[in-house]
């Protein structure tokens, strides 16, 4: 999309990630950020030539973080809000404390769940075909919100996701993996990866950050149906470099 | 990114340090944010200008050290230096005791008059050392403007009583209350004080919270509430402008949460000790003696930006120069020793660097 060489990571998501109803997750770690996955989709999703909306939750950064960004890629967030298009939520601040019992928690998600839900319900009332994605970052926020109950956090997300049922939502959103690497946490990122269609993890290099080679990502594309009806759950392994204006993707060893 | 400044190698990180803005002690970055001067002149130069305004630092503590104890101090001293609001949060009993241990600014003229015999030396330098000293040069081109950004500090002498004894510092004892809700509370109040209006920010802050989830502590055992304190703040510091340092004992953190800790840090900084006696260690570090200690920076704030920052070392000893003013440098590796037989690092290093001036590039 960026330049007229195939885009590795457009290229292993494979294109009906545009279509609607499906489900990416994005995994990063302490040392390899994977929020600059989340900015390439935003660019992509609210490209002039569609008409797509996309509700962004933030519980990671304030609205001029992601407007900085996306700017320098082209994307003038403010614009795409005036011209709904884009719908930022920002719960940098949302708490959801134990203070009043148990409802109160289940509250602070209840209410952005109805939330996301009207705005999804306006846009999809609205005429044009559309796709509305609901972005989250990240999912971990959720649950340090939610005061540690992993099982609020699953029920907001699974609210979430009857949302593509209903309307046809894609999902991004952005986890860490290596919090949930004990076993007794795993079953929450397990359970994250299963609904996913595509997961895409961001890691870093085995020798070491380098100015050239920011890390790797690996994507896995589930359900890739193929012409031929076959169903194959596809990996692709690349590196990847962050500029401020794009991302270059290529294989280890190609790049001069 | 241009800049006008003579570069010390081309391998160094390009730092506009030019720019600086109306507030003292605040210098403008790339990307529409500020930087804080950490109170350590080489390590606002390793974060590429400084502590980011509203981001949010988090130091890994050293067990047995109290290495975190001379960052958190070079800090603070270099706020109450620029009349900057203090918070400051510690789970002694008597926490504004803490502030008579600050260190004290080097007065320029002793320290101009300590520099000069050091670069009349500079023929004498041998090469494998060369980084030692880019330091030093770009820490006298800071010096000129009449407000320093970043002062040197002398360990061994306390800081005057009348820069701390102002209405604009506060301090907190961790261990008044069961619960993180009074310290939430005081930071909340902290940062509304100096909240920016309309992205301008009128004046800096500094927070500062030593040793977070120390037993002593009786919410230590609350790990989730740590957490939603520590997001809190985050969300605090980022809207206003203000810089909030955490120092914690990692061991004391369950590994998953300290992963959490780690992801909500802006910038990640860890502080380790170096055994007395540790020859394999000694021999393979020059200048192994008068290491204080190491410091290792794993995450840098990115704000506003997407591009990692990739430093061009992560470890970096802890020096005391002159045994008063703390100083980071690069690991150096001590060369080969020559009567242990293997010549190629001896070759590589001595006659190498004298060939090379016959051989005129």
């Amino acid at each position: 999309m960026d330049n007229s060489r195939a885009n590795l990571l457009e290229e292993a998501i494979g294109i009906g990630i545009g279509k609607g109803g499906r489900v990416v997750v994005v995994e990063d770690c302490v040392e390899t950020s994977g929020a600059f996955v989340l900015h390439h989709f935003l660019k992509r999703f609210l490209h002039p030539d569609s008409s797509d909306v996309v509700i962004f939750i933030a519980f990671a950064h304030p609205f001029s973080h992601y407007e900085r960004i996306l700017r320098k890629m082209g994307c003038n967030l403010t614009v795409h809000r005036k011209n709904h298009r884009f719908v930022f939520l920002d719960m940098l601040t949302l708490e959801c404390p134990e203070r009043n019992g148990r409802e109160a928690r289940e509250d602070g998600l209840l209410a952005l769940y109805g939330e996301i839900e009207k705005a999804v319900e306006i846009y999809s009332s609205l005429e044009g075909s559309r796709t509305i994605t609901i972005m989250i970052d990240d999912i971990s926020l959720i649950e340090v919100a939610a005061n540690g109950s992993s099982n609020h956090m699953l029920d907001f997300l699974h609210y979430c996701y009857t949302l593509k049922a209903k309307y046809g939502c894609s999902f991004v959103t952005l986890n860490h993996e290596d919090i949930y690497s004990s076993a007794n946490t795993l079953q929450l990122i397990l359970q994250t990866e299963y609904l996913a269609d595509v997961i895409i993890k961001a890691e870093p290099l085995a020798t070491g950050l380098a100015s050239d080679v920011h890390g790797q990502l690996t994507v896995l594309n589930k359900g890739s149906v193929s012409e031929f009806g076959g169903s194959s759950s596809k990996v692709r392994n690349f590196h990847f470099r962050v500029k401020e204006n794009n991302v270059d993707y290529f294989y280890p060893g190609s790049q001069t | 990114m241009a800049s006008s400044r003579p570069r010390g190698s081309s391998f160094s990180r390009n730092i506009s340090s030019a720019a600086t803005s109306q507030v003292p002690g605040v210098k403008l970055g790339p990307n529409g944010t500020s930087f804080l001067s950490s109170g350590i002149s080489d390590l606002d130069q390793i974060l590429g200008g400084g502590f980011t305004l509203g981001s949010l630092v988090m130091i890994m503590e050293d067990p047995e050290a109290p290495h975190h104890m001379l960052l958190l101090r070079n800090f603070m001293s270099q706020g109450l230096i620029h009349k900057q609001p203090l918070l400051y949060a510690s789970p002694e009993k008597d926490p504004r005791g803490f502030l008579g241990t600050l260190p004290s600014p080097m007065a320029s003229k002793e320290e101009k008059s300590h520099e000069r015999p050091a670069e009349q030396d500079a023929n004498l330098r041998i090469a494998w050392q060369y980084k030692k000293y880019f330091g030093e040069q770009n820490s006298e081109v800071q010096r000129g403007g009449k407000a320093e950004y970043c002062n040197d500090f002398d360990l061994r002498k306390p800081l005057e009583r009348h820069y701390y004894s102002g209405q604009r510092v506060d301090c907190i004892s961790l261990r008044d209350s069961s619960n993180l809700a009074p310290l939430l509370e005081r930071c909340s109040t902290f940062s509304a004080q100096i909240s920016k209006s309309d992205g301008n920010i009128t004046c800096a802050g500094r927070i500062a919270i030593q040793s977070l989830c120390s037993p002593q502590c009786d919410f230590s055992n609350k790990e989730w509430d740590m957490l939603s304190f520590i997001r809190s703040l985050k969300g605090m510091v980022r809207s206003s402008g203000a810089v909030a340092v955490i120092s914690f004992p990692p061991s004391l953190v369950s590994p998953t949460f300290l992963k959490r800790w780690q992801h909500l840090a802006d910038t990640l900084i860890s502080v380790k000790a170096i055994p007395d006696e540790d020859k394999e260690l000694a021999k393979l570090l020059t200048g192994y003696q008068d290491m204080l200690g190491l410091l290792s920076i794993h995450k840098v704030a990115r704000i506003n930006t997407q591009v990692p920052a990739i430093l061009e070392a992560t470890t970096f000893s802890m020096k005391l120069r002159k045994r008063r003013a703390l100083v980071l440098e690069c690991l150096n590796q001590a060369p080969v020793d020559g009567s242990s037989g293997s010549s190629y690092g001896t070759s590589g290093s001595c006659s190498g660097s004298s060939k090379t001036g016959n051989l005129d590039f």
